[in-house]
C-alpha cells in the first residue's frame, strides 16, 4: 500500500454497475440446438487462441501417410506410387480416429476448470457441452481428412469415384468418428487425468485400427486374425471409405457403417449423459 | 416442519460426506431475503461445499435445502434459473478473453450474438474492465479476473448470487472495488450469500453472519450480537518512548487485570481479550504516570478469537 492515497482507476464502479444491473433482464432460454452450436463456437475460439492443440491432428495424418506410403509401399505393391492408391483410404481412417482421444482429454481437462461449474449451474441443456465439443472436433477430424487428401493428391493418389467419392468416403468417416468420440467422452469423465485417458486410447486404438485391413489385405494373415479383422468394425469403415474413393461403394456397405456408427453411439452416448448428469 | 417462507435460503439438516468426512454435517440455515449473508469458516469448514449443494452442483446426502422457494435436487433447473455463482477458484474461461467469457454466457442464457456483445461491453465497462476486454483471461491479475468473474454471474440479474470467498487473495484496493460491488448488488435486491475466512470482511459486508465449523453451524446472528457474544478485542498500545516500555507493560496489566504481550516493535504492547470501558481507564492511568502514548488501538475479536469463545478450540486446517 503507499502512504499518498492515489485516486481509484476509473469512476467508482456503483453507478455504472447499478445501470448494469438494471439493464439485466433474463430472454427466454435458448433451445438445445442453440446452446451446443455455442459451444462448438467455445471449441472454435479454443483452437483460435491455443492453435498448438491441433498440432496432432495435423502431423499425425502427414507422417502416416508419408511413412506407410514409402516404407511399405515397394515391398507390398512394387511402388510406393502403386500401395498409396490402396494406402491412402486408410490413413485417412486412422488419423481421424487416433484424433478422437482428443475429445475425451478435452472433456477431461475441462471438468477440472472452474468455468465447468459455471456451466453446470446454468438452466441450459445438461449435455449441451459435450455435444457442442462434438460439432467442435467434427471439424477437426475435417481438417484431418482435407490434409490427408492434400498430400495423397500431392504424392500421386487419384480418387476414381471422384470428388462425390471423397466426400462421401470423408462424411462416413467423419460419421464413425463422431460416433467412437462417444467412447472417449465416457473415459474423459471416467478416469482421473488426462494422461489415464491417453495410455487407456492406446490400448483401444492400436488394436481397432492395426488388427483391420487399413495396412494390407487380410488374405494372407492367419485364419484366427483373419476372423478378427473381419468384425472390426473399421474394416468395414475402410473397406467402404476405397470402394467410395473408388467410385464402386455399395448402398450395403454404406449401411453397414452407418450401423455400426448408430449402435456405438447408442451405447455410449447414454451412458456418457447419465454419468455427466449424475456429476 | 418449517413452512418456507420470504427466506430467500432455507436448509434443514443439510448434509453431505465425503468417504469418512462429513463435509457438511446437519446445517439448518435461514437466510434472509435481499441482504448480504456471511458464511464464515476457516479452511475445510464445508463452506464451498454447501455453497456447490445450493447451486445445484452436489447433491445433499442428507436434509433438504430451498433457493428462493425451490427444492434445490427436485426443482434444480428452476433455481438455476434464477441464481448466479462466482466459485472459489475463477470459474471463467481462462483461454478465452474477458470479452468472449460474457459473450458465451450472454449467448447460452438467451441472448442474440448482438444483445450479448452489447451486453458484454457494458459490464466491461461496469467493472473497469474494458481496456483487457480483448486479452486472454489467463493474463489478468488476480483483481481482474474476480470483477470478471461478478460480471459473469450478473450477465442476467439473479435474484440471489453465491460468491465462493470473493477476495481471498486481493490486494486491498481490489478488495475495496469487490466490496462496493457486492454491496450494489444488494442495495438493487440481489440477496447475497458469501463465505469468508475474515470476521472483517463478514462485519463490512453482512447484515447476518452464521459462523461454521467443521461441518456445523456454531453460531449465527448480526455481527454486533456475535461480537459481543464473544468477548473483546485486543487494545494495542505504542509508546513514545520505548525505554518506558517495561513500566508501561506493569500499569496495563494492572489496570486491565490481565496480561500483557510485548510486540516485536520495541514501542509496542499488546493485551487481547480487553474489556473497552477498562482500556480507556488503562489509558488515561498511562498518560497520567507521565508514560505518553504515541498512538492506540481496540481491535475487534479475531476470528480466532472468535473461534476460541465459540468452541472452546482455536481453528485448525481441516479436521486434524
Ligand atoms: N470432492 C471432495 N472429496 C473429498 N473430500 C472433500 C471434497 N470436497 C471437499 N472435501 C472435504 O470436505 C471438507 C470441507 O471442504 P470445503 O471445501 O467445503 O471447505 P471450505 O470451508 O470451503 O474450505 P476453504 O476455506 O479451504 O475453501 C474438507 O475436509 C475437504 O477436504
Ligand atoms: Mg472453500
Amino acid at each position: 500500500m503507499t502512504l499518498t492515497p492515489t485516486a481509484p482507476a476509473g469512476p467508482a464502479p456503483g453507478a455504472s454497475v447499478r445501470a448494469a444491473l438494471a439493464t439485466g433482464a433474463r430472454p427466454p432460454a435458448p433451445g438445445s440446438l442453440s446452446t451446443s452450436l455455442t459451444f462448438a463456437w467455445r471449441a472454435l475460439l479454443k483452437i483460435r487462441h491455443v492453435p498448438e492443440q491441433l498440432s496432432d491432428v495435423i502431423a499425425v495424418p502427414i507422417i502416416f501417410t508419408l511413412m506407410f506410403t514409402y516404407l511399405f509401399g515397394g515391398a507390398l505393391d512394387g511402388s510406393p506410387r502403386a500401395y498409396l492408391q490402396f494406402l491412402l483410404p486408410g490413413t485417412l481412417v486412422m488419423a481421424v480416429l487416433l484424433a478422437t482421444v482428443y475429445t475425451g482429454v478435452n472433456l477431461n481437462t475441462d471438468l477440472g476448470k472452474g468455468v465447468f461449474d459455471r456451466f453446470r449451474a446454468l438452466p441450459i441443456w445438461r449435455p449441451a457441452p459435450i455435444a457442442g465439443a462434438l460439432i467442435g472436433d467434427a471439424l477437426r477430424y475435417l481438417l484431418a481428412c482435407a490434409l490427408v487428401l492434400a498430400l495423397g493428391l500431392l504424392l500421386g493418389f487419384r480418387p476414381h469415384g471422384g470428388a462425390l467419392g471423397v466426400l462421401l468416403a470423408v462424411a462416413l468417416v467423419v460419421v464413425f468418428a463422431l460416433a467412437l468420440s462417444w467412447v472417449f467422452t465416457l473415459l474423459g469423465l471416467l478416469l482421473r487425468s488426462p494422461n489415464a485417458i491417453m495410455s487407456v486410447a492406446m490400448v483401444v486404438l492400436f488394436p481397432l485400427t492395426l488388427a483391420s485391413n487399413i495396412l494390407v489385405e487380410p488374405d494372407t494373415m492367419p485364419g484366427w486374425l483373419h476372423t478378427v479383422v473381419d468384425a472390426n468394425p473399421v474394416t468395414h469403415l475402410v473397406t467402404t471409405a476405397r470402394a467410395a474413393m473408388a467410385g464402386s461403394a455399395t448402398a450395403g456397405q454404406i449401411t453397414a457403417v452407418l450401423l455400426a456408427s448408430a449402435v456405438i453411439a447408442a451405447v455410449f452416448a447414454p451412458l456418457t449423459v447419465r454419468l455427466y448428469n449424475a456429476k | 416442519m418449517n413452512s418456507y417462507s420470504d427466506f430467500a435460503v432455507e436448509t434443514i439438516g443439510l448434509t453431505k460426506v465425503f468417504g469418512a468426512t462429513r463435509a457438511v454435517d446437519g446445517i439448518d440455515l435461514s437466510v434472509p431475503s435481499g441482504l448480504v449473508y456471511g458464511f464464515l469458516g476457516p479452511n475445510g469448514a464445508g463452506k464451498t461445499t454447501t455453497l456447490r449443494m445450493l447451486a445445484t452442483l452436489l447433491r445433499p446426502d442428507g436434509g433438504s435445502a430451498r433457493v428462493l422457494g425451490h427444492d434445490v435436487v427436485a426443482q434444480a433447473d428452476a433455481v438455476r434459473a434464477r441464481v448466479g455463482l462466482t466459485g472459489q477458484f475463477a470459474s471463467v474461461d481462462e483461454d478465452l478473453t474477458g470479452a468472449e467469457n460474457l459473450v458465451l454466457l450472454g449467448r447460452l442464457l438467451g441472448h442474440s450474438s448482438r444483445h450479448a456483445r452489447l451486453r458484454a461491453v457494458e459490464l466491461l465497462d461496469a467493472f473497469d474492465l474494458a481496456d483487457s476486454a480483448g486479452r486472454q483471461v489467463k493474463t489478468y491479475s488476480g483483481g481482474m479476473r474476480r470483477r470478471l468473474d461478478l460480471a459473469a454471474s450478473i450477465v442476467v440479474t439473479p435474484e440471489l448470487i453465491f460468491l465462493d470467498e470473493p477476495t481471498t487473495g486481493l490486494d486491498p484496493h481490489s478488495r475495496n472495488q469487490v466490496w462496493d460491488i457486492i454491496r450494489t448488488l444488494a442495495w438493487e435486491g440481489t440477496t447475497v450469500l458469501l463465505t469468508t475466512q475474515y470476521l472483517e470482511e463478514a462485519d463490512q459486508l453482512a447484515a447476518r453472519i452464521a459462523v461454521i465449523d467443521r461441518g456445523t453451524l456454531i453460531a449465527e446472528g448480526t455481527p454486533g450480537e456475535l461480537k459481543t457474544s464473544t468477548g473483546r478485542g485486543a487494545l494495542q498500545v505504542r509508546l513514545h518512548n520505548p525505554d518506558q516500555r517495561a513500566e508501561a507493560a506493569r500499569t496495563l496489566s494492572r489496570v486491565l487485570e490481565l496480561p500483557v504481550h510485548l510486540d516485536l516493535d520495541p514501542a509496542q504492547l499488546t493485551t487481547p481479550g480487553a474489556d473497552p470501558e477498562r482500556a480507556t481507564l488503562a489509558l488515561a492511568e498511562l498518560t497520567r504516570a507521565g508514560l505518553p502514548v504515541a498512538t492506540f488501538a481496540l481491535g475487534q475479536p479475531s476470528l480466532d478469537e472468535v473461534f476460541l469463545a465459540l468452541t472452546g478450540h482455536p481453528t485448525q486446517e481441516e479436521a486434524a
